[in-house]
């Protein structure tokens, strides 16, 4: 399961980026093309955080579409799926951009006092 | 803990060079390495603070997660470049007849004289019996057990080449983990992703798996010789493959019988042929 690898990675750039101060919320960017299940991601990162700075902390987690145009009658379409079709029924779509973004957009770290 | 797989420990993956017998762990990410493509990658400066939260301190981070294989990929798709060698990336299911079809592949290559050195790159989540049948054909390979990581990494790759060598000027097959996800996403600085379907796998595997079948250049329809035995229409599969990758071409074979193994070969020659000089 590469949703494992991922949030192993998050969970070890976050952990670096805080420095040790606890983590309560981290946003990812994932676009819907990218062949990452946002519910796999979220099942793993509770088991991953544990006992790191991100235990607790809030994966929240944006899905970003792609972007096609249908070829037959010329709507632009979003993407959910590489499966898609175009409201018209055409299949027949230029190459999908975008969608594929696995990022971590930023973080919230609770502030020393 | 690595960075790129989380691999920790013992569980790093275990390279084994099948000529030699010689073994050795893959510290992964983290290896001082002599053609210097698996070098660690340096990290991005933190993000910028933010003033807006009294209680809390927003990081804009703005990092790749695939970023660190990524960098490393590249950094072998130049050193292949340099050395004039074509990398394949063999993707499949389990028991789609990749093996068969490769240790075929380099009988043939082997056969035909030494104008093409080839050399493998053997990945496995357990097992050495794959290896054994491809180190039985005498072409030089490096096997990667990846233990429970279901995909290469290019840092895997990229030790794999190090204890490799492999020729300039030769073909490097790179055969993947068997399974059709996440080899889609992890970017090994290949030249050229090939996907390998079997005829008793059933027509819609494009559909199921539309990332690989996207990435891959080349699918190869195996098993043809027991089409008459199975439900299986092959312009079915072949539109639902290029529904999701309408540029991606397409071999017809039998691994076991030879039958339309010829157009696969033409393809890897083309692709030799299309290298820069
Ligand atoms: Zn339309």
């Amino acid at each position: 399961m590469h949703e494992l690898s991922l949030v192993r990675s998050i969970v070890q750039t976050c952990s670096e980026y805080a420095g040790g101060a606890p983590v309560r919320r981290i946003t990812l960017e994932v676009g819907a093309l990218s062949c990452v299940m946002a519910e796999a991601l979220q099942f793993c990162f509770a088991a991953v955080s544990d006992g790191t700075p991100l235990a607790g902390a809030e994966l929240e987690i944006l899905r970003r579409p792609g972007y096609s145009r249908c070829r037959d009658c010329g709507a632009d379409i979003e993407l959910q799926s590489l499966l898609d079709v175009c409201a018209c029924g055409s299949a027949n779509m230029s190459p999908p951009q975008g969608g594929d973004q696995l990022r971590i957009q930023s973080m919230e770290i609770e502030e020393a006092l | 803990m690595c960075t790129t797989c989380g691999c920790s420990g013992g569980a790093r993956p275990l390279l084994t060079n099948t000529a030699t017998g010689k073994t050795s762990r893959l510290e992964v990410a983290h290896i001082e390495a002599p053609i210097g493509v698996a070098q660690r990658v340096p990290r991005p400066r933190a993000g910028v603070r933010s003033t807006a939260a009294p209680t809390a301190d927003l990081q804009h981070l703005e990092r790749d997660l695939l970023a660190h294989n990524n960098t490393i990929a590249a950094r072998i798709r130049d050193w292949l470049r340099a050395r004039n060698i074509l990398a394949l990336n063999l993707v499949s299911s389990p028991g789609a007849g990749k093996t068969t079809l490769l240790e075929r592949t380099l009988r043939h290559l082997r056969d035909l004289g030494d104008s093409t050195a080839v050399s493998v790159v053997e990945g496995d989540q357990e097992t050495r019996f794959d290896a054994e049948r491809i180190r039985a054909t005498g072409c030089p390979s490096v096997q990667v057990n990846t233990g429970t990581g279901c995909h290469l990494e290019a840092s895997m790759l990229a030790g794999a080449l190090e204890e490799l060598m492999p020729a300039p000027g030769s073909l490097l097959m790179i055969e993947n983990v068997g399974n059709l996800v996440c080899p889609a996403l992890f970017d090994l600085g290949e030249h050229a992703k090939v996907a390998i379907l079997s005829v008793t796998e059933g027509e819609d595997k494009p559909l199921k798996y539309p990332h690989m079948f996207r990435a891959a250049s080349l699918m190869i329809l195996n098993k043809i010789d027991l089409l008459p035995y199975v439900d299986f229409d092959v312009e079915t599969c072949l539109g639902f493959a290029r529904r999701v990758n309408p540029d991606i071409a397409v071999v017809q074979v039998s691994a076991r019988t030879g039958a339309g193994l010829p157009d696969w070969y033409a393809w890897l020659q083309a692709q030799q042929s299309a290298l820069p000089a």
